[in-house]
C-alpha cells in the first residue's frame, strides 16, 4: 500500500493547502516560539521541502498523561500534526498495529529514515540490574531506548520522568528509575519537562525541529529557552498581590477567593520555569496558579522530593531576594512582548553564575 | 495443531500489559494469561510523606483517566480523619468525576477501541453522498453532509498516497472480521477527527475546576477551586480565581456540548457498529461476578442515599440478588499474590487485607524470565498485578458491572435506556454478558452520566446564590489536630470500575498505602486456586482465531475492558509440548 515518498510542499498542494494557510500555521508556531517574522517565513520555506518527519514515540515506566496532554494541543492540533506535519510511525496508544506488526512499524521507520528520525520517549527507564522491572515485547526499555535511539536524529523527552526520572526516581527509588540521558550520552536531547508538559511547548518543540532541521536553544537543564526561559512566577497574573503583599492564607479565605499570591500556601511559581502562567492550559485561559492551588513545580527535576513537600512555603534562599525579583518584573514589563528574550538572557546569566 | 502466539505490545491501551493464552488443535483459547509488565513501586515511594500530598502521588498513576487517584487518595485522608468538605467541593469533584467518565469513554471508543471495528482503508471505497445518507439516518448531527465525508475521504487517502501511514501503519485492515460496509467506516473514520477536536474543548471544565488537564489539582478538605463572586471585591475583583461568572456559564456550556455528542454522535455510532457484529454478543463474558462500590454523592461520601452508583455485588449474573460490600472487612477484600512478581512475608499463597499490605517486587525470585524472554513462566509469578478478590471471588469491575447494578436495582432511565439498545439490536439482556455488552455499556452509562452533571451545576450555583461559597473546609488542614494514628479508605467508581486507596496515617507521615486499582481486579493473574481473572476468563469463552497471526480477536475483547496497563498475549500449548511461534502481523 506504500507508494513513494513526497514532500511536505507537494503533499500540501495535492491536498489543496494554500500556501496562505501554511504561512498562517508557520506564524503561529513562530510566535508561540517567539521567532521573528523573518524566520517564521524561513521555516514556512523549510517545511514545504521536508517530508512528513518521521518519529518514534517510546513509552516506558509512565502514566500516559504526556500522551493525553498532546491529543489537548490546540495549535497545531494533533490530527493536524499526524496527518500534515508528522508521521507518527509508533505509538503505543494510538497506533492501530500491535504486537509483532507494531514493533516492524517501529524498525521499518528506523531503517527508512536512519539517521534521521526523531526519538520521543516519555517514562523513566529502570537500568542495569533493575532493567526488567519494566519490558516490552520481552525486551527491556533500557535496550529498547539504546537500540532506537542508535540512529536517530535527536530525542526528545517528554514529561519530567523521562527528563529527570520523575516519580519513579522519587525517594526511595524503588525501581532504580534513570532519565534518557543517563542513558544514551552521544545523541542531543531537548527535555521538554513538566507532569505532564503543555501540549503547546511538545508540538512547538516538534515543530521546530521539523522546520529548522536543528535544536532549539537550550537552557543549563536542557529545556527550550522558548518555553522554560522565565518563571511561573515571572508571568503570573497574581505578581501584583505579591509585590503588595497580600497573600492568601489558607485555600478558600478572602484572599483566595480574590486571586492573591498563594506563595503562603506553598506556590513553588518563583522557582519553577515553565510556560503555564503565559500560554495557559487547554484554551481555558487558566492554569493551576489561577484555579486556586499552587503550582507544584512540576517541570523541575527532584519536584516530587523537595523540602517541606507541596504546601510549605519557599524559603527566600530557594529563589533569591525580594528586590532581585522586583527588579526582573520592571525589565520585564519594559521589554513588553520581547519578554520572552529577556527570560533567555536571565536564565543564561543565572546559568553562567552557577558555573564560576 | 497448538499453536503458541505473542502479541507483545498491546496498543492502543494506557500501560504495558501481556497475556498468554492457549489455543486448541480448533483455533480456540483454552487458557490465557494476563500479565502487567511494567512496575513503579509508587505506594512505597509514598510511605513516610505527608498525606496531604499523597493525591499528587497516586494521580500519577495514570494520565488517561487522570483525576480518579487524585479522588481515591484525598478521600482516604479525609475517611481516615473523618474530615468532613462542604457540599460545593462535593459537587465540583462529581462535575470533574462525570466530565472524566464522558471525555474517557468517548476517547476510548474512538481513538482506543474503534480500530478493531473499523477498517480505515475500506472508508477510501466509501460513497461519500451514501455516508450522508447513513449518517442522516441515525441522527441529528450537524456535520453529516457529502461535502463533509468527502473531505475526511480526501484527506484519508492522501495520508494513504503519501507513502507515510504513521499510526495507521500495518493495521490489520482487510481482515474478513471487519464486517463494516465502506459508509459505516466512512463514518466512523469522520467521527474519530471530530471526537479528538471535540475532546479538547469539554477538558476546558477540568482547567476552571482543577488548573489543568492531564492531572487536574485536588485538595484534602474540599476542593482547590475558590470562587470569586464577591460583588463587594476591592481588589481580584469578581473575575480574581478561575471559577466565577463567566466560567460558571462555561461549565454550563461543556456540559450541554458533552451531552450533544454524546447523544448525537456516541450513542448512534455504537448501535449502528454494534448491528453489524452481533456475534460479539455470544463471547467474552468475563467471570460472572460484577461489583460496584457506589459514587457520585449529591451530598457527601458519609451519605450513600444520596450516590448516584450504589455499591453492591452481583454473583453468578443473578440480577435477582445484590450482596453489600464492605471495603473495610478484611475477609471481603483480599489482594494475592501467588502469580505475581512480589513476596509477602505471609508466604506466596496468603491473602493481605490492603490495610496489611505488603509491596516487595521480587522478579527474578518469583519466576520472572530474564529479559530478552519469549515466555512467561505462569507456574509462578507472571505479572506486576495483584489478583484481588471479593470473598475469595474474582469479580469484574467497571462501566458493565455499573449498568447491570443500576439495572438490578430498579433504576428507570436505565431500564429505559438499556431497553432501547437492546430492543434495536434485537438482544435480550442476557447479551450483556459478553465483549460487545460490555463495549455497550460504556456508551449507555456515559449517557446516564453526563444527563446528571448539570443538576449538580444547578446545585452549586444554587447555593452560591444563597451566599453558600465555601469550597474548603480549613479545620484539620494543619497535621497538628489530627490523631497520632488513624487509617481510611478512598473509594470512588473510576471509569473503569471500582477503585480504592487505603491509607495508614501515623505521627502526620503516610506509614502505608495501598491502591487496589480497577485494571487489578480486572487484570490481574490467576489467584492460588488457579481461577482466572476476567481479563483471562473473557478470553477463554468462545475465542477462536480467523487467523493466529492477526489476533484480532483477542484485542476486541481485551480493548472491551478499557485496559489501564501495556499489555501483551501469547498463546500457549495447553499440554507444555513444543510450540510452534506464530509471528502476529
Amino acid at each position: 500500500m506504500s507508494q513513494r515518498e513526497e514532500n511536505l510542499g507537494q503533499y500540501m498542494a495535492r491536498r489543496g493547502i494554500s500556501r496562505r494557510t501554511f504561512l498562517k500555521f508557520c506564524t503561529v508556531m513562530g510566535s508561540t516560539m517567539a521567532l521573528s517574522p523573518a524566520q517564521a517565513a524561513e521555516m514556512a520555506e523549510t517545511m514545504a521541502k521536508a517530508t512528513r518527519q518521521s518519529v518514534i514515540w517510546l513509552s516506558f515506566q509512565e502514566c500516559t498523561g504526556c500522551t493525553e496532554s498532546i491529543t489537548r494541543s490546540h495549535n497545531p492540533t494533533l490530527e493536524s500534526l499526524i496527518f500534515d506535519f508528522i508521521s507518527l510511525d509508533y505509538h503505543h496508544t494510538l497506533q492501530a498495529a500491535a504486537g509483532d506488526a507494531a514493533e516492524h512499524a517501529r524498525e521499518e521507520a528506523m531503517k527508512k529514515h536512519k539517521g534521521k528520525y526523531v526519538v520521543v520517549v516519555d517514562g523513566s527507564i529502570p537500568m542495569g540490574e533493575n532493567a526488567h522491572y519494566s519490558t516490552i515485547a520481552g525486551i527491556t526499555n533500557e535496550q529498547m531506548l539504546r537500540d532506537t535511539a542508535k540512529d536517530c536524529f535527536a530525542i526528545v523527552t517528554v514529561g519530567t520522568c523521562a527528563a529527570f526520572g520523575g516519580i519513579p526516581a522519587a525517594r526511595p527509588n524503588p525501581t532504580g528509575a534513570v532519565a534518557v540521558s543517563d542513558i544514551i550520552k552521544d545523541k542531543p536531547i531537548i527535555n521538554v519537562s513538566g507532569c505532564p508538559p503543555m501540549p503547546q511547548v511538545m508540538t512547538g518543540t516538534l515543530s521546530h525541529i521539523l522546520t529548522f532541521g536543528a535544536i532549539p536553544e537550550l537552557d543549563h537543564l536542557g529545556r527550550p529557552i522558548a518555553f522554560f526561559g522565565e518563571t511561573i512566577h515571572d508571568r503570573c497574573y497574581r505578581r501584583p498581590f505579591y509585590e503588595k503583599g497580600q497573600f492568601a492564607k489558607s485555600f478558600d479565605d478572602e484572599g483566595a477567593r480574590k486571586g492573591w499570591c498563594l506563595y503562603e500556601v506553598g506556590c513553588k511559581g518563583p522557582t519553577t520555569y515553565n510556560a503555564c502562567a503565559n500560554l495557559k492550559w487547554n484554551g481555558a485561559d487558566t492554569f493551576p496558579v489561577q484555579s486556586g492551588h499552587g503550582c507544584l513545580g512540576c517541570s523541575e527535576p527532584n519536584f516530587w522530593d523537595q523540602a517541606g513537600g507541596f504546601y510549605a512555603p519557599l524559603s527566600v534562599g530557594d529563589w533569591g531576594s525580594h528586590e532581585v525579583l522586583a527588579g526582573a518584573v520592571v525589565a520585564g514589563a519594559a521589554v513588553g512582548a520581547a519578554a520572552a528574550v529577556a527570560g533567555r538572557s536571565k536564565q543564561k546569566s543565572a546559568h553562567e553564575e552557577k558555573k564560576s | 495443531m497448538a499453536e503458541r502466539v505473542v502479541v507483545d505490545p498491546i496498543t492502543r491501551i494506557e500501560g504495558h500489559l501481556r497475556i498468554e493464552a492457549a489455543t486448541d488443535d480448533a483455533g480456540n483459547i483454552s487458557s490465557a494469561y494476563s500479565s502487567g509488565t511494567m512496575v513503579r513501586g509508587i505506594e512505597t515511594i509514598l510511605k513516610g510523606r505527608d498525606p496531604r500530598d499523597a493525591w499528587a502521588f497516586a494521580q500519577r498513576i495514570c494520565g488517561v483517566c487522570t483525576l480518579v487517584h487524585g479522588i481515591a487518595s484525598v478521600r482516604s485522608v479525609e475517611d481516615a480523619l473523618n474530615y468532613k468538605i462542604p457540599q460545593n467541593a462535593q459537587l465540583i469533584r462529581n462535575l470533574m468525576i462525570g466530565a472524566q467518565y464522558v471525555h474517557d469513554h468517548v476517547m476510548h471508543f474512538y481513538h482506543l477501541h474503534a480500530l478493531d471495528w473499523v477498517d480505515v482503508v475500506s472508508a477510501l471505497d466509501a460513497d461519500p453522498k451514501k455516508t450522508s445518507e447513513l449518517a442522516q439516518s441515525i441522527s441529528d448531527y450537524a456535520r453529516s453532509s457529502p461535502g463533509y465525508f468527502k473531505d475526511v475521504q480526501k484527506r484519508v487517502k492522501e495520508l494513504v498516497e503519501s507513502g507515510q501511514l504513521g499510526i495507521f501503519a500495518n493495521g490489520y485492515w482487510g481482515h474478513p472480521a471487519y464486517k463494516l460496509p465502506p459508509e459505516a467506516n466512512l463514518m466512523a473514520v469522520a467521527h474519530y477527527l471530530d471526537a479528538l477536536a471535540w475532546q479538547r474543548d469539554v477538558v476546558k471544565l477540568h482547567a476552571i475546576l482543577g488548573g489543568k488537564n492531564p492531572h487536574p489539582n485536588f485538595l484534602v478538605g474540599g476542593a482547590p477551586s475558590p470562587i470569586s463572586i464577591d460583588a463587594g471585591a476591592t481588589t481580584g475583583g469578581a473575575a480574581g480565581t478561575a471559577l466565577n461568572v463567566v466560567t460558571l456559564n462555561t461549565i454550563r456550556s461543556i456540559i450541554q456540548s458533552m451531552q450533544q455528542f454524546v447523544d448525537q454522535v456516541y450513542v448512534p455510532d455504537t448501535l449502528a457498529i454494534a448491528g453489524f457484529y452481533k456475534d460479539w454478543f455470544a463471547r467474552g463474558e468475563g467471570t460472572r461476578n460484577f461489583m460496584v462500590f457506589g459514587d457520585l454523592p449529591e451530598k457527601g461520601m458519609d451519605d450513600p442515599d444520596s450516590f448516584f452508583f450504589k455499591p453492591g455485588v452481583i454473583l453468578d449474573r443473578d440480577l435477582s440478588r445484590i450482596e453489600p460490600v464492605d471495603l473495610n472487612d478484611p475477609e471481603q477484600i483480599k489482594e494475592f499474590v501467588s502469580h505475581s512478581w512480589y513476596d509477602y512475608s505471609t508466604g506466596k499463597d496468603a491473602g493481605l487485607h490492603p490495610y496489611d499490605g505488603e509491596t516487595e517486587l521480587n522478579y527474578s525470585g518469583r519466576g520472572g524470565p530474564a529479559p530478552p524472554y519469549k515466555q512467561l513462566n505462569v507456574d509462578d509469578g507472571y505479572s506486576w498485578l495483584k489478583s484481588p478478590r471479593w470473598r475469595g471471588q474474582a469479580v469484574e469491575v467497571g462501566p458493565l458491572a455499573r449498568v447491570l447494578m443500576l439495572y438490578a436495582q430498579g433504576h428507570e432511565p436505565t431500564r429505559e435506556l438499556a431497553g432501547m439498545a437492546l430492543k434495536k439490536l434485537d438482544a435480550p439482556i442476557e447479551a450483556m454478558f459478553s465483549t460487545l455488552g460490555r463495549t455497550a455499556a460504556r456508551t449507555l452509562e456515559s449517557k446516564l452520566v453526563a444527563d446528571q452533571m448539570m443538576n449538580w451545576l444547578d446545585i452549586m450555583v444554587a447555593n452560591i446564590k444563597a451566599g453558600d461559597l465555601k469550597v474548603h473546609n480549613e479545620e484539620m488542614w494543619d497535621p497538628k489536630t489530627w490523631p497520632k494514628e488513624a487509617r481510611g479508605v478512598g473509594y470512588m467508581e473510576a471509569p473503569r470500575g471500582a477503585l480504592s486507596h487505603y491509607i495508614v496515617i501515623k505521627d502526620g507521615k503516610i506509614d502505608n498505602y495501598q491502591a487496589v486499582v480497577p485494571s487489578t481486579w480486572n487484570a490481574g493473574p490467576r489467584d492460588p486456586e488457579n481461577v482466572a481473572g476476567p481479563y483471562e476468563a473473557a478470553l477463554q469463552d468462545n475465542h477462536s482465531l480467523h487467523d493466529a497471526a492477526q489476533p484480532i480477536e483477542i484485542l476486541r475483547t481485551i480493548h472491551s475492558f478499557d485496559p489501564c496497563i501495556a499489555c501483551a498475549v501469547h498463546v500457549n500449548d495447553p499440554d507444555g509440548e513444543e510450540v510452534v511461534k506464530v509471528k502476529v502481523r
